[in-house]
């Protein structure tokens, strides 16, 4: 088994291609951080029994001022940034996960649906996704958050969800046309295979591997549009920990010189995202067809 | 063929975005008419019944919802939005007013990420493996890796605080041009306050752009054409600009159009940043204060913009790309 893994080609190119490496290696430090940051973490800054005005905008422990547990600073509130980041990049994985799996599903569902029995069910719903389309996802998520306030978290994710599942619908769309008519379909037919059948055994697995790319790409994307929603006040509730709202706080700070308000978090986010897109650019590579026969 | 059925084509495109406009609009209606009461809003939280009732009927609340709808619609056709709930002053004066300044900083953006987009992905392109070429592409994948917001603050932190080179907010000085329109494009204050905005606003599309632009240009120099071109002995010049640079433009001009959105979208966050008095600025206020009118406004408006230049796109599609047909 060991040795049938070690021999595929996606492992050897994986291993051969630095960039997926750096990138998986970012992506699981902050995913373990964010997974154990109740172990971890020196304080819980959501329990205001932990937190102390006198600690507050202590500066980073290597700078004159810093104090003993704040490795990297507090806020205004005396909440360790740390402990902030790792309960924030928790906020980002559960909000970036949740969206690509429930827009993913729908988004593949309709697609899948549209593309198999075209006709009038393809146009209706391409053209309900030429108008999602002709908002912008942020757009569309901001107006959602900004007419359905104070919704918690589950809230963002749905709003999020809304605007982004047709992205998966267009690609999944695009990418059983594709395969829809191959010879291998044409045979499961006539075989007598039901049309439920052909879809999920044939088509789907076909037609499922831009679906992957796109995932990996969005969930970059989803961690941002979160951050951005949350730094305008329309994201995430006060009361609960997210990178966007801590970079927000810094910016009122901006002019007062406490940098690590902002650059910390802002180091946290960058990590997440710039880990997600150097796996995803491996991935495009990887199962794009027309470079495979190098 | 063509110029009728290009005509015809650019008809059924005005149609089908009027259509998409209309779906646009029943959409934002029907949220609003559902979600989020403004009565409760504007009649104050210790208003009585009546009080509210009496808000609810200025302004025409308390009609069924198609025929306010359907009004909405007849006073849309004539370029009446409504009155503003909060400030009482007309939606379209109060967006108008403020367009300018986003159109400005929109245009100065999207500019920026173009030519340099285009410029660097050709460059990167041309010796793939170079240090220069691996800086471009590492700098390119942080543009894609870092939100607006981030970048807008980073660049405040370090070139408007810390090295004081860039003023951080505001406008500057503009200057009255025609009617409402004040620019600050003619004064070197007005130019040293959009060169901030402005790199935060293009820096995602620019990262985007320079990427696709030099995957196109590492395919395009191993077509068949090019290596004839390289082989008849023409110039480097007319071999990457005239063979090779022309087939890749149209997936780049296509991707800038389809950001459009995602540009008006940015423009609210990095207005915000900024202190942009823009229409961007003016929607996040609506949204926090549920000024309802002029929120249907600015996304009918910008839904408008998006659909006419994804359509001008489409011809200029067909320019750059004489093998598409339009039927």
């Amino acid at each position: 088994m060991i040795r049938h893994l070690l021999q595929s080609k996606l492992l050897s190119h994986y291993v051969r291609d630095l960039s997926a490496v750096v990138g998986s290696v970012i992506l699981l430090i902050v995913l373990l951080g964010a997974i154990f940051a109740p172990f971890i973490a020196p304080q819980d800054p959501y329990d205001p029994k932990t937190l102390s005005l006198q600690d507050s905008l202590t500066p980073p422990i290597w700078m004159k001022g810093g104090q003993a547990p704040f490795l990297l600073g507090t806020d205004d509130q005396g909440r360790d940034i740390l402990s902030t980041i790792l309960y924030g990049c928790r906020t980002s994985f559960l909000v970036g996960s949740s969206v690509i799996l429930i827009a993913g599903t729908i988004g593949v569902t309709v697609g899948l649906l549209a593309a198999f029995y075209s006709g009038i069910l393809d146009t209706v719903t391409m053209r309900i996704a030429d108008t999602f389309f002709s908002f912008s996802t942020t757009l569309m998520a901001m107006l959602l958050l900004g007419i359905f306030k104070g919704g918690g978290i589950p809230l963002v994710i749905l709003a999020i969800v809304i605007a982004d599942w047709v992205r998966y619908a267009r690609t999944m769309r695009g990418s059983v046309l594709g395969v829809k008519e191959d010879d291998y379909i044409q045979a499961a037919r006539a075989c007598g295979g039901s049309n439920l059948r052909i879809m999920i055994r044939h088509i789907l697995p076909n037609a499922i591997p831009p679906i992957l790319v796109v995932a990996a790409v969005d969930f970059g994307a989803v961690v941002m549009l979160e951050a951005t929603l949350s730094f305008l006040g329309v994201g995430v509730p006060i009361n609960k920990p997210s990178l966007g709202m801590m970079i927000s706080l810094g910016k009122n700070y901006i002019y007062a010189g406490k940098w690590w308000l902002i650059i910390f978090p802002g180091i946290a986010l960058i990590s997440i995202v710039l880990g997600i897109n150097l796996l995803a650019d491996w991935l495009r590579e990887e199962l794009n067809p027309r470079l495979g026969q190098r | 063929m063509s110029l009728f059925l290009m005509f015809a084509y650019i008809v059924r495109r005005i149609a089908q975005s009027f259509i998409v406009l209309l779906a646009v609009s029943l959409i934002c209606f029907a949220i609003f008419q559902f979600m989020g009461d403004p009565v409760l809003t504007l009649a104050g939280r210790y208003a009585t019944q009546a009080q509210q009732d009496l808000v609810r009927k200025t302004l025409g609340l308390d009609r069924p919802f198609y025929t306010q709808y359907f009004s909405f619609i007849a006073n849309a056709i004539r370029g009446d939005f409504g009155l503003s709930y909060v400030t009482q002053v007309p939606v379209l004066r109060l967006i108008f007013e403020r367009l300018p300044a986003s159109i400005e900083l929109a245009i100065t953006a999207m500019f920026l990420s173009l030519f340099l987009g285009i410029t660097l992905g050709v460059v990167s392109s041309l010796k793939p493996h170079s240090l220069g070429s691996r800086v471009i592409m590492t700098g390119s994948l942080f543009g894609i890796s870092l939100p607006t917001f981030l970048v807008g603050i980073l660049l405040i932190l370090v070139l408007g605080v810390s090295l004081r080179a860039l003023p951080p907010f505001g406008r500057g000085r503009v200057i009255k041009v025609i009617g409402n329109w004040r620019t600050g494009f003619l004064t070197i204050d007005g130019l040293r306050h959009l060169i901030l905005p402005a790199l935060t606003l293009g820096m995602y599309q620019l990262a985007v752009l320079l990427r696709l632009t030099r995957g196109g240009m590492l395919e395009a120099l191993q077509e068949d054409y090019t290596r004839t071109a390289w082989a008849k002995g023409l110039s480097q010049r007319i071999v990457m600009f005239k063979h090779a640079l022309r087939n890749v433009l149209i997936p780049v001009v296509t991707i800038a159009g389809l950001q459009m959105g995602e540009l008006i979208a940015f423009s609210i966050v990095t207005e915000s940043i900024f202190q942009w008095p823009g229409s961007g600025n003016l929607l996040l206020t609506s949204i926090y204060e549920t000024d309802h009118p002029v929120i249907v406004a600015y996304v009918m408006i910008t839904a408008l913009i998006v659909l006419t230049i994804n359509i001008f796109i489409d011809i200029l599609y067909g320019i750059l790309n004489p093998k598409i047909s339009y039927d």
